[in-house]
C-alpha cells in the first residue's frame, strides 16, 4: 500500500481541518465553508497565477505552524499563502482583519461608479456582495471619479473600464484559454486600465469567459445587454454535445425566452467548466439544448428572491392560522411544486 | 577623516579605466578570490563581515547568500539592483560613473561565490551614461581575461550583461526588477517563493544592491573581520551617503558607521553646514521613504544621546521618534521649506509609482496625493488630516511590496511631527499661498554656519 | 485606448536588427522576451518615439504578441508613445530637486519655450516634461536629454537659457 500522504492540520477562526500540504488558507476555508470563508475578488481556483492583489482575502496567522509557532508579522492574502502544519488564522475573530478588510473595501469603492442602477452585473456583483458585507454606508471620498470611455471589445463583450477593479482574471483567462492574448492590463498605478491599446476585437472562441470570470460589470455580454435585470431571470442547468467545449452550461430564461447563456457557477461564483463563444452567444433556443434541472441558487443571492425557490414555510406559519392566512398563496404554489 | 573603502581613490584621474583601477590595487580580489578561496571561504567573509544590504532594507548580506538553493542543473543567477531611484539616493550613480570597476569586481567576486555563470547588471534606464560606461567597463575586463570563459586560469566561467531599465521606481523591488529583466511589466511577485529559490526565469538568484557588491572587494582583500571592526554593533563597515537639500556641501560621501549626525550636517569633512546660513527644520536620512524627523530629534534621540549613523541609532525610537538608515538618501530641510508641499511631492511620487496591482496602494496613494494637495493649495479642511492618518494606515502593511508602506511612512510621519503645520496651513490658507511656515518649535539647537 | 492617428510605418534597418540580434544573444534559449525593453530603448533612439507599428513589428521579431509589448512601454515612463520635439527637456521635479529650486526651473522652462508640459514648440525643436527623481539630488535642480540622455545639473535660470540657445544653434547646423 503506498504510503498515505500526510496531512497538515490548520485552524481558521478556531474551526480545525485537515487538508493537503500546498492548500491556500483561503482553499481551506472553503473547505470548512461558512462565514469564516474570506472573500476572494481577484482569486480564481482555475486561472493560474491568479490572487494576491484585491486584498480583501487577507487573514491574521496567529500562529505560524507545529515548528515554528511565531505569528506571521503581517497581514497575509489567504488565497496565495499555503498552510503549514498546525497553523492557526484569524479571520472574522480578528479585529485588525475586519478593520484592514474594510479598508480596502472603501479603496475598491472610491473610483467606482456605483452604477449599480444601470448595470447588468447587479445581483450578481462580488463588489456589491463585497460592500454590503464588510463596507460602510457612507464614502469618505470627495474627488472626481476616474473615468473611462465605454469601449466595444468586439461584437459580444462591452468593457466598462470605469467599473473594473483591476483583478487581473480576465488576462489570465484569455493568457490560459486563449493561448493568443489580445487584451491586457496597459499603463500602471491608479491610470492602469483593461484595454487592447489599439482598437481591436477580441475574437478568440473561449474568450467570452471573460464575462464569466469578471467579478464586476467591467466586462458584460453585449447580447444580454438591458435585457433584464438578474433576478427577474431564472436560470435552468443544460447541456449540448459541443465539439469544442463540455457544452455543460446554465440558461437565464425570461418567460419562455433564453436570454442569456452563461457557465455554470459554485458557490464561490467560479465556472465549473468554462465554455465556447458558439455556445455562450449563438444557442438561445431552448431546442439547442437538453434541459437538466432549475440551477441551485442561493438562498443568500437577490436572485432567489423571484420567488423561484419552492415556498419552505417554517413550522410556525403552517401552526398559526393567522400567519397561514397570509402565506396563503406562497403555501398553494409550494404545494402545487411538490 | 574616516576610512574610505569604496571611494578612496575617487580623485585619482583615469580610475574609471582598467589600467589606473589595477595600478590602484584593482582586482587584487578577483586574484585572491578564484586562485586561493573556494565560494564558500568567500561567502563566510561576507557573513563575518556584518555586511547589510545597502539598497534600504539592510538584511545581512552573507545571510541572503547562505539562502541560495543549489539544486543539480539548474543555473543561478547574480542580478545586480542598479535601479537606483529612491529620493534622495544617488550613491549608486556616483560610483558606477567614477569607479566602474568597482562594481564588475565586486560582480565577478559575488558571483564566484554565489556559483553564477551568468550575471545581469540592471541600471535604470535614464541612467544611459552610466550604462555605456558599465558596458565599456565590462569591454576593457573581458579583454584583459577578468571576464569569460576561465578567468585567470581558475576554470572560473563568467558573463556579466547590462539590463536597462524603463522607467519605474517600482523595479527597484527585487522581485520586480526581475520581472522587468525577463521583459515584464514591473510588477513586484508574490512572496514565497523568494528569489533565493525562484527568481529570475524560476532559477535560484540573489539581487544585491550596487553598493553592497562593490563592498565585497574589500572585504575580500582584508578579511570579513577587518571589515567589521569599522562601525558599531551590527552596523559595520563604510556607508556611502547621499547627501542633498539645503546644505553647504551635497554630495556623496563615504562614512565609517557610527559617526554622529550632528557632526555629518555641520563639520567641513561633510556637509558643512546648512546653506545660506540657514537653520535646520528637519531631516530624512535614508531616502524619502524613511520616517521624516525635525532638526531636534535627528541629532539626538528622545533619550537626549547624540543620534549617529548606524542602522540601529538612526532607528531609535521607533516610528514615534525614529527614522531608519534606509538607502543612505540624506536630505535636509531648512527653515524655509515647507513640509506640507514637501509631503504632497512625495505622496504625488508614490502614486505615480505605484504599479497599479494592490488596491490599498493603486487608490490609496491617489487619494492621499487629492488630499494633500488640497491642502496645500488652500482648500482642505481639518478633518484631512485624520482621513490622511487613516488611509495611510490602512495602506501600511497591507500590500504585496514595501511601496505601500513606503508611501504610507511619510505621509504618517509629517503628521506626527508636524500637524501644526498643516494645520496651520488649512487654517491660513491664504497666506499659506505667500509664505512658510517657518521653523516652528523645532528650530536647530546650532547657531547657524557662518560661510 | 489610443486611437492610433499618427502611426509612423517603420522597417528596422539591417544595422538596427544586427543590434537587436546582439541584445537578445544576453540571454538563455527561449527567454527573448527579456531582450523587451533594450529593444525598445533602441528603437526609441532610432525614430524618437514608439508607433505602434514599431512595436508590433518588435513583437515578431520576438515571437511575443504585441499586447505583450504593449504593456510593457506603457507601463515604463521612458517610452514614449507620441512624437515629441527634437529635443525633449525631462526636468526632475520630485522632493530633494524641489528644495533647490526645481519648480522655478520648470516654470521658466515654460516661459522661456512658451509651451505647457507635454506640449511641442511649433518649430518642432523642443518639448518637455517633469519627471521623477533622476538620482542626482545632490546635484539639483536637474534635467535630461534624451535619446543618450545627457545630463544637466545645478540648473540655473541662466544656464537653462543657454541650454536652450545652444540647442537651437545645434538644430540649425544639423538641418
Amino acid at each position: 500500500m503506498a504510503d498515505e500522504i500526510q496531512k497538515f492540520k490548520v485552524s481558521i477562526d478556531g474551526i480545525t481541518i485537515e487538508v493537503d500540504p500546498g492548500t491556500t488558507i483561503l482553499n481551506a476555508a472553503r473547505k470548512i465553508g461558512g462565514d469564516i470563508v474570506p472573500p476572494a475578488m481577484c482569486y480564481y481556483s482555475k486561472l493560474e497565477g491568479s490572487g494576491g492583489k484585491c486584498r480583501t482575502c487577507l487573514v491574521k496567522v496567529s500562529k505560524g505552524s507545529e515548528k515554528d509557532p511565531r505569528p506571521m508579522p503581517k497581514l497575509v492574502a489567504s488565497c496565495r499563502t499555503t498552510v503549514m502544519d498546525g497553523m492557526e488564522v484569524m479571520n472574522i475573530t480578528s479585529p485588525e482583519v475586519l478593520d484592514a478588510r474594510k479598508g480596502v473595501v472603501e479603496m475598491l469603492l472610491i473610483n467606482h461608479p456605483l452604477d449599480c442602477p444601470v448595470c447588468d452585473q447587479a445581483g450578481e456583483c462580488k463588489l456589491q456582495d463585497l460592500s454590503y458585507e464588510h463596507g460602510t454606508e457612507q464614502t469618505r471620498y470627495e474627488f472626481e471619479r476616474r473615468s473611462f470611455e465605454r469601449i466595444d471589445i468586439g461584437d459580444k463583450i462591452q468593457l466598462h473600464m470605469n467599473r473594473c477593479i483591476l483583478c487581473y482574471r480576465c488576462v489570465y483567462t484569455a493568457n490560459q484559454l486563449t493561448g493568443k492574448r489580445e487584451h491586457g492590463i496597459i499603463y500602471r498605478g491608479d491610470h492602469a486600465e483593461i484595454s487592447t491599446f489599439i482598437e481591436n476585437a477580441l475574437d478568440n472562441d473561449f474568450i467570452g469567459n471573460v464575462i464569466d470570470v469578471c467579478p464586476v460589470g467591467a466586462l458584460t455580454d453585449k447580447t444580454f445587454r438591458f435585457k433584464n435585470r438578474v433576478w427577474f431571470t431564472k436560470p435552468v442547468d443544460a447541456h449540448r454535445d459541443c465539439p469544442s467545449c463540455s457544452g455543460k452550461v446554465t440558461l437565464w430564461y425570461k418567460g419562455t425566452d433564453v436570454i442569456r447563456v452563461t457557465g455554470r457557477k459554485d458557490e464561490y461564483d467560479e465556472v465549473d467548466e468554462f465554455i465556447c463563444n458558439t455556445c455562450r452567444f449563438e444557442k438561445k433556443h431552448t431546442d439547442d439544448w437538453v434541459l437538466e434541472h432549475p440551477t441551485d441558487v442561493s438562498d443568500q443571492s437577490v436572485i432567489a428572491s423571484n420567488h423561484y425557490h419552492a415556498f419552505n414555510p417554517p413550522p410556525v406559519i403552517k401552526e398559526d392560522a393567522q400567519l397561514k392566512e397570509a402565506n396563503i398563496e406562497q403555501l398553494a404554489r409550494s404545494e402545487k411544486l411538490k | 577623516m574616516g576610512r574610505k573603502l569604496l571611494l578612496e581613490h575617487i580623485h585619482v584621474p583615469g580610475i574609471n579605466t582598467l589600467a589606473v583601477y589595477r595600478e590602484k590595487g584593482g582586482y587584487r580580489a578577483v586574484e585572491k578570490a578564484l586562485k586561493t578561496m573556494s565560494p564558500d571561504d568567500v561567502l563566510e567573509e561576507v557573513k563575518k563581515s556584518g555586511l547589510r544590504g545597502r539598497g534600504g532594507a539592510g538584511f545581512p548580506t552573507g545571510m541572503k547568500w547562505s539562502f541560495l538553493a543549489k539544486p543539480e542543473g539548474v543555473p543561478r543567477y547574480l542580478v545586480c539592483n542598479g535601479d537606483e531611484s529612491e529620493p534622495g539616493t544617488f550613491k549608486d550613480r556616483f560610483l558606477m560613473t567614477h569607479i566602474p570597476h568597482a562594481l564588475i569586481e565586486g560582480m565577478i567576486v559575488s558571483s564566484y561565490a554565489l556559483g553564477a555563470k551568468t550575471s545581469y547588471i540592471y541600471i535604470r534606464g535614464e541612467m544611459m551614461p552610466q550604462i555605456r560606461i558599465i558596458e565599456n567597463a565590462i569591454q576593457e575586463a573581458k579583454a584583459a581575461g577578468l571576464l569569460g570563459k576561465n578567468i585567470l586560469g581558475s576554470g572560473y566561467d563568467l558573463e556579466i550583461y547590462v539590463q536597462p531599465g524603463g522607467g519605474a521606481y517600482i523595479c527597484g523591488e527585487e522581485t520586480a526588477l526581475l520581472e522587468s529583466l525577463e521583459g515584464k511589466r514591473g510588477n513586484p511577485r508574490i512572496k514565497p517563493p523568494f528569489p533565493a529559490v525562484a527568481g529570475l526565469y524560476g532559477c535560484p538568484t540573489v539581487v544585491n544592491n550596487v553598493e553592497s557588491i562593490a563592498a565585497v572587494v574589500p572585504i575580500v582583500n582584508d578579511g570579513g573581520e577587518e571589515y567589521a571592526k569599522i562601525g558599531i554593533e551590527r552596523s559595520t563597515g563604510t556607508k556611502l551617503i547621499s547627501a542633498s537639500g539645503n546644505l553647504v556641501k551635497p554630495g556623496v560621501y563615504e562614512i565609517e558607521m557610527g559617526l554622529p549626525v550632528e557632526e555629518f550636517i555641520y563639520s567641513d569633512e561633510y556637509c558643512g553646514g546648512i546653506a545660506n546660513g540657514k537653520k535646520l527644520k528637519a531631516v530624512v536620512a535614508g531616502g524619502s521613504s524613511v520616517p521624516i524627523l525635525p532638526a531636534n530629534l535627528i541629532t539626538k534621540t528622545i533619550q537626549g544621546n547624540p543620534r549617529l549613523m548606524t542602522y540601529e541609532s538612526l532607528a531609535d525610537g521607533g516610528f514615534v521618534s525614529g527614522t531608519a538608515m534606509g538607502s543612505g538618501g540624506f536630505i535636509a530641510f531648512d527653515e524655509d521649506q515647507c513640509i506640507v508641499r514637501n509631503t504632497w511631492n512625495y505622496t504625488r511620487f508614490y502614486r505615480h509609482e505605484s504599479c497599479g496591482q494592490c488596491s490599498p496602494c493603486r487608490e490609496g496613494t491617489g487619494w492621499m496625493e487629492k488630499l494633500l494637495y488640497r491642502i496645500e493649495t488652500g482648500t482642505g479642511n481639518l478633518e484631512d488630516i485624520d482621513l490622511l492618518w487613516d488611509i495611510q494606515r490602512r495602506i501600511e502593511g497591507n500590500t504585496i511590496c514595501p511601496l505601500g508602506d513606503a508611501a504610507a511612512w511619510p505621509v504618517a510621519a509629517a503628521i506626527r511631527h508636524f500637524r501644526d503645520e498643516f494645520e496651520w496651513h488649512i487654517m491660513n490658507p491664504q497666506e499659506a499661498q505667500t509664505r512658510n511656515y517657518g521653523l516652528a518649535q523645532y528650530a536647530d539647537p546650532l547657531e547657524p554656519v557662518v560661510s | 485606448m489610443l486611437s492610433v492617428k499618427e502611426n509612423l510605418i517603420v522597417d528596422f534597418s539591417a544595422d538596427l536588427l544586427k543590434k537587436f540580434a546582439e541584445v537578445v544573444s544576453r540571454y538563455p534559449e527561449g527567454k527573448q522576451k527579456s531582450a523587451l525593453l533594450p529593444l525598445l530603448h533602441l528603437v526609441q533612439e532610432e525614430y524618437g518615439w514608439l508607433s505602434v507599428d514599431a512595436m508590433d513589428k518588435v513583437a515578431l521579431f520576438l515571437n511575443i504578441q504585441p499586447i505583450e509589448v504593449y504593456e510593457v512601454a506603457t507601463f515604463y515612463t521612458m517610452f514614449l508613445l507620441q512624437p515629441q520635439g527634437k529635443y525633449l527637456l525631462e526636468i526632475c521635479r520630485t522632493g530633494p530637486c524641489c528644495l533647490v529650486g526645481a519648480e522655478r526651473i520648470m516654470q521658466h522652462i515654460e516661459n522661456k519655450l512658451g509651451v505647457k508640459e507635454g506640449e511641442v514648440t511649433p518649430d518642432g525643436l523642443f518639448s518637455w516634461r517633469g519627471v521623477e527623481c533622476l538620482a542626482a539630488c545632490g546635484f539639483g535642480p536637474v534635467l535630461q536629454i534624451g535619446p543618450a540622455y545627457t545630463f544637466y545639473e545645478n540648473l540655473t535660470e541662466e544656464s537653462v537659457d543657454k541650454l536652450i540657445n545652444e540647442l537651437k544653434e545645434k538644430a540649425k547646423t544639423e538641418a
